[in-house]
This record gives C-alpha cells, sequence and structure tokens, in this order.
C-alpha cells in the first residue's frame, strides 16, 4: 500500500431537521432585549416605537382594570365558536368529496369559487344576515376556516392509502368501518396541518370582524388604539394576537404529538 | 374449499391482459401462479378473490366451513398493515365487524400470534417492526378469520432472501400442520417449487395458461438444492425464459 493515506473527508451531513431546544425563546428573548435597549437608550424615538417597558406597563394597567378580559373573553369565544362550526362543516363536505365521487364532481367547483374571495368583503353582507351582535362574527370566521378545511380534508383522504382500504375490502369490512377505522385516521395528518392554515384565517379574520362592529375583543382594542396612535396599547393589542397564534400553534403540535406518535 | 375458473378473461381500457384462464383449484392444496411480469397473474388472484370483477367467464367457489369467517383471504405483497395500530390491534381490526364476544376476539387474538411466533411483540406498531415480522403479522391476521382459502400475492417478494427462506419454511410449518387451500402467486420459481402442488406457468400478456406443472413431493420432503425441484425450476425457466425477455421489452402502457 502507498504510504501517502488521508482520511476520507466527510461530506454526508446537514438537511436533517434536528431538534433544538430554547432556541426559539432565545430569539425572542434577544429580539425583545433589543427592543427594550434601542428605545430606553432613545436611539429608536419613542415616536417611532413604545418602550417595551411601557407596553408591560400597558398590560398591568389592562389586568388591574379588569378590561384585560373584558376584551380577551369575547375575542376567544368568538374564537372558538367560529373555528368550531367551520371546521365540523368543513371536515364533513371534506368527507363527503373524498369518498362521494357526486359530492366531488358537484362540490370541488364551488370551493374552488368561494376559495379566493377574500371573506372580510363579505362582513356587511354577513352583518345583513345574521346581525351585527355575534352571529356575523361567527359567520364570517366560519366562512373562513370552511374552504381550506374541505381542501385540506379532501386531499387527506385521497392520499389514504389505497392498498389499505383494499386489505379492509378483502376482510369484509363494512363501510362504516373503512370509514373510521382506515380513511379517518389516514387522513388525520393532512387533517391536522390544514388546521394550522385554518385556524391562522380564523385569528385574522377575527380581528377584523371586531374591527367593523365590536365594543369589546383584541380587534376592537387594536382598532381604538391605532385611531388615537397610541402605540403602547397598539403593541398590547398585537402581542396578544402573536401569544394567541403561539398558543394554538402550541396546541396542534401537542395533538399531533399524541395522535400521530405511529407516524416514524 | 374448491375454487373452479371457467374461461376467465379480463381487459383494462381496451387492453386484454388475461385469456381464457380455466383452472381447477383443489381443497387443501397450495396452486402457485408464475409469470413474467405484467402477465396479469395479480389481476387473476383479485378476481378470484372478488376484488375485481371479471370481463369474461366466471369464478366459482365451494361452500365454505360454517365456522370461517372470511373464507377467500389475502396476504399482500405490501402487508398493508395499519400504521397507527399495534400488531394485536391490527389482528382484532378484521374481527371487530363480526358477533363475537371481546373474550372470544381476545382469545383468537392470542391463538394466531402465538401460532406466528408474535406473542411478544402484540403492543408494538409495525414501524418496529422488520419486513419479515410485519408479513407475519398479515399472516397472522389472515389466520384469524379462519379462511378456507388463502390468496397469497407474492407475499416474499418485499422481503430479503434470508427473511424469505424463514417466511417459507413457517408457511411449510403452518401447511404441515393443517393443510389450506392456497392460490400463491409470485414470479419467484424457487418459492413455486417449495410450496406448489401445481404450479400454473402463464404467458406474458395477454396471460394464458403456458403449462401446468404437478410436483408430488410432500411440502416438508422439499428443501433448497433438492436436485428433482432444481429439474423442475429449470424447465419452468425453459418455459419462461423468452416470454420474461419479451416482457422486460415492452413498454408500460403496451404500445
Amino acid at each position: 500500500m502507498a504510504d501517502d493515506l488521508n482520511a476520507v473527508p466527510f461530506r454526508g451531513g446537514g438537511f436533517r431537521p434536528e431538534r433544538r431546544r430554547g432556541v426559539g425563546w432565545l430569539v425572542f428573548v434577544v429580539l425583545l432585549g433589543l427592543w427594550e435597549l434601542l428605545t430606553a437608550t432613545g436611539v429608536i424615538s419613542n415616536l417611532t416605537l413604545p418602550r417595551l417597558s411601557d407596553v408591560a406597563m400597558t398590560y398591568v394597567y389592562l389586568w388591574e382594570s379588569g378590561l384585560l378580559f373584558k376584551h380577551v373573553i369575547p375575542s376567544l369565544q368568538r374564537f372558538a365558536v367560529g373555528s368550531l362550526m367551520g371546521l365540523t362543516a368543513g371536515v364533513a363536505v371534506g368527507f363527503a368529496i373524498g369518498l362521494f365521487s357526486l359530492a366531488r364532481a358537484g362540490l370541488v367547483p364551488l370551493v374552488a369559487a368561494l376559495f379566493p374571495i377574500p371573506k372580510i368583503a363579505l362582513l356587511p353582507l354577513f352583518v345583513i344576515w345574521f346581525g351585527i351582535d355575534e352571529g356575523s362574527k361567527y359567520a364570517l370566521i366560519a366562512f373562513g376556516v370552511f374552504t381550506p378545511t374541505v381542501v385540506a380534508t379532501y386531499g387527506g383522504v385521497d392520499n389514504v392509502d389505497r392498498g389499505l382500504i383494499r386489505m379492509g375490502q378483502s376482510f369484509g369490512l363494512s363501510w362504516m368501518s373503512i370509514v373510521r377505522k382506515i380513511v379517518l385516521p389516514g387522513a388525520l395528518p393532512a387533517l391536522l396541518s390544514g388546521l394550522r392554515v385554518s385556524l391562522a384565517i380564523a385569528i385574522i379574520l377575527l380581528v377584523a370582524a371586531e374591527m367593523l362592529g365590536a365594543q369589546h375583543g383584541i380587534g376592537a382594542y387594536i382598532l381604538e388604539a391605532g385611531s388615537l396612535y397610541d402605540l403602547e396599547r397598539l403593541f398590547a393589542g398585537v402581542i396578544m394576537l402573536s401569544a394567541l397564534g403561539v398558543a394554538v400553534s402550541w396546541g396542534i403540535g401537542q395533538l399531533e404529538r399524541r395522535l400521530l406518535a405511529w407516524r416514524s | 374449499m374448491d375454487l373452479m375458473l371457467q374461461s376467465v378473461g379480463h381487459s383494462y381500457n381496451g387492453q386484454t391482459v388475461l385469456e381464457d384462464i380455466s383452472l381447477d383449484i383443489p381443497s387443501g392444496q397450495i396452486v402457485c401462479l408464475i409469470g413474467p411480469s405484467g402477465c396479469g397473474k395479480s389481476t387473476l388472484l383479485r378476481l378470484i378473490g372478488g376484488l375485481e370483477q371479471p370481463g369474461a367467464g366466471r369464478v366459482l367457489a365451494s361452500a365454505p366451513p360454517a365456522d370461517s369467517l372470511n373464507p377467500l383471504t389475502y396476504i399482500f405483497q405490501d402487508f398493508a398493515l395499519l400504521p397507527w395500530r399495534t400488531v394485536a390491534g391490527n389482528v382484532a381490526l378484521v374481527l371487530e365487524d363480526h358477533a363475537l364476544s371481546a373474550s372470544e376476539r381476545a382469545a383468537i387474538v392470542q391463538d394466531v400470534l402465538a401460532r406466528t411466533k408474535l406473542s411478544e411483540f402484540a403492543q408494538a406498531l409495525p414501524k418496529q417492526l422488520s419486513g419479515g415480522m410485519k408479513q407475519r403479522v398479515a399472516i397472522a391476521r389472515a389466520l384469524a378469520v379462519r379462511p378456507a382459502a388463502l390468496l397469497l400475492d407474492e407475499p416474499l417478494s418485499a422481503l430479503d432472501s434470508q427473511t424469505r427462506e424463514l417466511l417459507l419454511d413457517d408457511l411449510v410449518d403452518l401447511w404441515t400442520r393443517q393443510p389450506f387451500t392456497g392460490v400463491y402467486v409470485t414470479h419467484n420459481l424457487y418459492e413455486a417449487t417449495r410450496l406448489g402442488a401445481r404450479i400454473v406457468v402463464l404467458s406474458r400478456r395477454p396471460g394464458r395458461i403456458r403449462d401446468i406443472v404437478d410436483i408430488d413431493r410432500p411440502l416438508a420432503e422439499r428443501a433448497i438444492g433438492d436436485p428433482a425441484l432444481e429439474a423442475i425450476q429449470k424447465r419452468l425457466w425453459g418455459a419462461m425464459r423468452d416470454e420474461a425477455l419479451a416482457a422486460d421489452r415492452e413498454l408500460a402502457d403496451g404500445r
């Protein structure tokens, strides 16, 4: 053997997401720290960006005056009721499209026609149909959640391994058993990733609905602060929305870990 | 259960894949179907088990024994296990639609897992199992419904050769303890000569019966390197070689 042997260089690394604990938090902390530092020292004028500690003081005020719950509770309720209505209808229609050719032929073009409509544009219509109260807000959120849920659901049903369905039929399983025990769990991964999109849309529409006719709610609070150019309160409201978004995403992550543990 | 095919034919989109197949599958015997890829042997198996309707001819079956829960039962090449169910859950799946008490069901699951040496894996998920173990689970599931005939669609083709050998032994053991009616589709001549009482050679598309070879030697006495079996394999290969070569050069859509 020749004696000019070198180690073979390693070139197979990367392209594999790994779990890094705490990095997400670190990014938050660094950004917030930078924000406080730059506004406190005056590098960024308080007219441009409020001090983080002032925003925090706004929260203290909101908490002590009880206004926090006055705004957050109605918002959470609208979010929950509207999303639940939209998800229920969306999953039902999505399954119908996935399972029945007739429903597919009839409803897919309709869903395609509804999908690109900016749902906010329909709010005045919903106010006329369902009233200025909670009804129109529920309807707007439900409608916004409905279309992406339908698309995610029937996509998920379409992607269920046909071999498993064939297996179910070959063992004489009833139609209902095949749907419940094979199609539903098989479509679940797609359903849950669709849920992420649907609920993000629900938060956006929640704020839109509350800006156009609500006394209380996070959207109303932000709109009021914005029209007074009260940046501390504006940021306080925006942070509530971010927190809601993070909480929803975390919740779906937990659901995925629990329900989809069978995936490798 | 006796099965009988009467001049069965089938076509997809105007292209004939099977033509005039007449065949007797007597009770308690394994009939192997071999042929080049694309000869319609898997289609024929789906026709036998009622997963597809023949375009021509008839598939007939004698009355199954009364205790059979699913007379015609498949074992698939890709195992077809539900990834979200445990081994025991996958077996239980096919019993849940039958009127059985919970204790009867549990007893059947326990029994078939013991027969396929899977008892200690009852709570494992499919993703934790090797290919050979997955196919054993599928065999256990098939046994759970007390089939009158097993329809095996290239059951060992997704496995490496050592695992294949082990599973062949398992299948031979199962058959020796209690002879079952079987239709075994494969492209592997060795598997066919190990398991088949009768080997049916199909021609390439459109699939017709080209040759039928009966092997009298009992399954338990057949082994690797048996010169008599090798002679049969050689004869079968002689019949198939040109067909396989032509099939290999065919375009998938047949144009």
